[in-house]
């Protein structure tokens, strides 16, 4: 591996991550969803090195369908939900950003130490590859958690799905990347159209999933 | 390899699909309730074939074994028996306006669209198609889940959606971790994707890298097992979702995602240097057996409190599974096969009684044995069944599943009994309540469909009063394999 072929696909599995970091603390829905585009656009560029560098040309597919699909359909419907629901002006997180700050540095830190020191067999890139993706895996999990919001979770997911894309891609020769890819998408887009369809139904007031909370099956 | 043995295999699988793509554009429920009977029934003749047929050699999609036959046997009856019930469930949910046809229409291409999926998973040889199955399948029944579009069933949907979501990005990246490990030993490509292939060289494997996979893994499928704690999304979907859902999800979904559990285990256990996955198995296990047990006491809504029994059984096989040797993975897979008959049997009563009362609540739910003897009689045998009594087969299961950790270990066993125990009682409490006593509710004659409940009460019977020889010898053999 030479020294800029690596150093490329390090700093572009290095800025997603620092991407993730830029989204935990944005307390606007239009400005995490412009982030989220933001994060799929780096990923795609990533996965069009990997696909250049591994001269893996079905990779170019999946880098494609992050761009069109992650990087402008969604965050463009998003946008458009947002804006019919009217939800825009902030996102409640459930907790402050300090100490999610700090959680997320500390998930970044488990990352490092979990996967550095496990695949010590795997080569160089693809080690530091999956640190990278496991690391963008926790801090979307933690993304979740911190929203109440519906669709501040949807981007949640999508982030750590980019995430796993990462990894996938990084395991040179993985099979069926593409397809596991697409099957993503589709259920992003399920998840999105799941979003809208309740809202032209008239069935909820709220995507705050923290008053749905409230329908428990259980009461009386 | 005979054209006809190819075709066995595939026949389960494009049954279902063609089935589910013909549901979709045809009208009429009469006619498509009897298409989606007969289309289950032609899988499980299919699934029976498999016998017969001989099998053919693992390829690098599909693979026909004595471990997974058993799994797809019982999931196609499962899906018949269920269609069965869930045509004359439907007809009430027509006449009553619940689901309309165009929904109707829906549900029957999902639900075929669901055993497509879940037989997929099943036969995948691949890793990574087997994921892609399970995805699918957890697709379709959020579909299902959320089809009365009340506030509670879409709020149910969601959860599950998204618990569901994360459960499988997680197992995605442990997958993806078993490549990585593959890699090496087994060369790029796909073959390191391929089960076969991948247990026949488990031991050259990176343990490092096999041990972090298989916690993703374990945490990933498990989340659609219904392990404690991932198990938040379980109980809501069971009780929103129509009634033959509940039953499908209780009595198959759960084990697709277990077996998968399963292959994965073997794969660390044939690599003498990873950690042995039985004692992460035993503490999901018991924590969700014990949690279950507790929570069933404070139920007030009938299908919740079911599914919290659901959680309580795949914590007991989990934790069968978890402590691994010939007996207890032979308990493990009895009381897997026990529960998925007892448990969708039950929710083929609770269907009919709660379109019967119009109401899940346990407490306007009263004295069935004597307005409804039918349908309360069947649930006192299922519950009596699903809580552990002789001479019922999960009877039988449980004893040995406790039998056999008390010769290992004492005091694992001892809680074992314990939250048998709890969650004994609190079952028979909330029976009392519902079976006997004053009548309350609404006491219309029910239009029941009792056939495949009580073949399935039989069947569990049956299994408690005598297990074939044959059948003994096959699941002792599969228990074997699993180590």
């Amino acid at each position: 591996m030479t020294g800029l072929v690596f150093d490329i696909a390090h700093l572009l599995a290095g800025c997603l991550v620092l991407v993730s970091f830029l989204m935990l603390y944005q307390d606007r829905l239009y400005a995490l969803l412009n982030i989220f585009a933001l994060h799929a656009l780096v990923l795609a560029l990533s996965v069009a090195w990997q696909a250049l560098i591994q001269d893996a040309p079905h990779l170019y597919v999946t880098a494609t369908i992050a761009l069109l699909f992650k990087a402008i359909i969604i965050p463009v419907a998003l946008h458009r939900i947002i804006q019919r629901l009217g939800i825009h002006r902030q996102i409640e997180t459930v907790v402050g950003i300090g100490p999610t700050m700090l959680a997320g540095m500390g998930l970044v830190a488990l990352a490092m130490v979990v996967m550095l020191r496990v695949a010590t067999d795997v080569n160089v890139l693809a080690r530091e590859d999956l640190a990278f993706a496991l690391a963008v895996v926790l801090l979307g999990l933690l993304l979740m958690v911190t929203r109440r919001n519906a669709v501040g979770q949807v981007v949640g997911f999508m982030s750590l799905e980019n995430g796993l894309v990462l990894a996938a891609t990084g395991a040179k020769g993985m099979p069926l990347v593409v397809e596991i890819s697409v099957a993503f998408s589709i259920l992003i887009a399920f998840i999105v159209i799941g979003i809208f369809l309740f809202r032209i139904r008239e069935r909820f007031d709220t995507v705050d999933v923290h008053v749905l909370d409230s329908y428990r099956g259980e009461q009386g | 390899m005979s054209p006809f043995m190819f075709n066995s295999v595939a026949a389960v699988l494009l049954i279902p699909l063609g089935a589910s793509v013909l549901l979709a554009v045809l009208p009429g429920y009469r006619l498509t309730a009897k298409l989606n009977v007969l289309a289950t029934f032609l899988t499980l003749a299919a699934a029976l074939s498999l016998f017969f047929t001989g099998r053919p050699k693992p390829g690098t999609y599909f693979l026909v074994d004595d471990l997974n036959i058993v799994f797809i046997v019982l999931s196609t009856f499962v899906g018949f028996t269920t269609s069965v019930f869930s045509a004359n469930y439907i007809a009430h949910e027509l006449e009553t306006g619940r689901l309309t046809p165009v929904y109707l229409r829906f549900y029957h291409a999902m639900y075929q669209a669901l055993m497509f999926a879940m037989n997929l998973a099943l036969l995948a040889n691949n890793i990574g198609l087997m994921w892609v199955a399970v995805e699918t399948a957890t697709l379709t029944t959020v579909l299902m889940v959320g089809i009365y579009r009340t506030h509670a069933a879409l709020e149910a949907a969601w959860k599950y959606f998204i618990l569901g979501s994360v459960g499988i990005a997680l197992a995605l990246f442990g997958t993806i971790l078993v490549y990585m490990a593959a890699k090496p030993v087994v060369g790029e490509g796909t073959d390191a994707m391929v089960w076969t292939v991948l247990i026949k060289n488990a031991a050259a494997f990176d343990p490092a890298l096999l041990n972090v996979a298989f916690v993703f893994l374990l945490l990933g499928y498990g989340t659609k097992v219904g392990l404690v704690p991932l198990h938040a999304w379980l109980p809501d979907a069971h009780a929103e979702g129509p009634t033959p859902i509940s039953a499908v999800l209780s009595g198959l979904l759960l084990n697709v995602a277990l077996y998968a559990v399963l292959r994965f285990k073997l794969v660390l256990a044939a690599n003498p240097e990873a950690l042995a996955p039985g004692p992460l198995m035993v503490t999901l296990g018991l924590v969700s057996l014990v949690f279950a047990a507790f929570m069933l006491y404070r139920r007030r809504d009938i299908k919740r409190m079911f599914a919290y029994s659901s959680i309580e059984h795949m914590g007991i096989i989990v934790f069968a599974f978890g402590m691994g040797g010939v007996l207890a993975n032979f308990a493990g897979l009895l009381h897997m096969v026990m529960h998925s008959l007892a448990k969708s049997a039950i929710f083929f009563a609770v269907g009919h009684i709660t379109q019967v009362k119009g109401t899940q609540k346990m407490a306007d739910i009263g004295g069935l044995t004597e307005t409804h003897p039918w349908l309360g009689w069947g649930l006192v045998a299922g519950v009596v069944a699903i809580a552990g009594l002789p001479p019922l087969g999960i009877f039988t299961s449980e004893f040995l599943v406790v039998s056999s950790s008390f010769a290992r270990e004492p005091l694992l066993a001892v809680a074992v009994v314990f939250g048998l125990l709890v969650a004994f009682g609190c079952l028979l409490l909330r029976l009392n309540g519902i079976a006997f006593g004053e009548p309350r509710g609404s006491t219309a004659p029910a239009q029941a469909s009792y056939a495949p409940m009580y073949a399935h009460l039989a069947l569990v019977l049956a299994a408690g009063l005598y297990l074939p020889p044959p059948l003994v010898a096959w699941f002792l053999y599969i228990a074997g394999l699993l180590g």
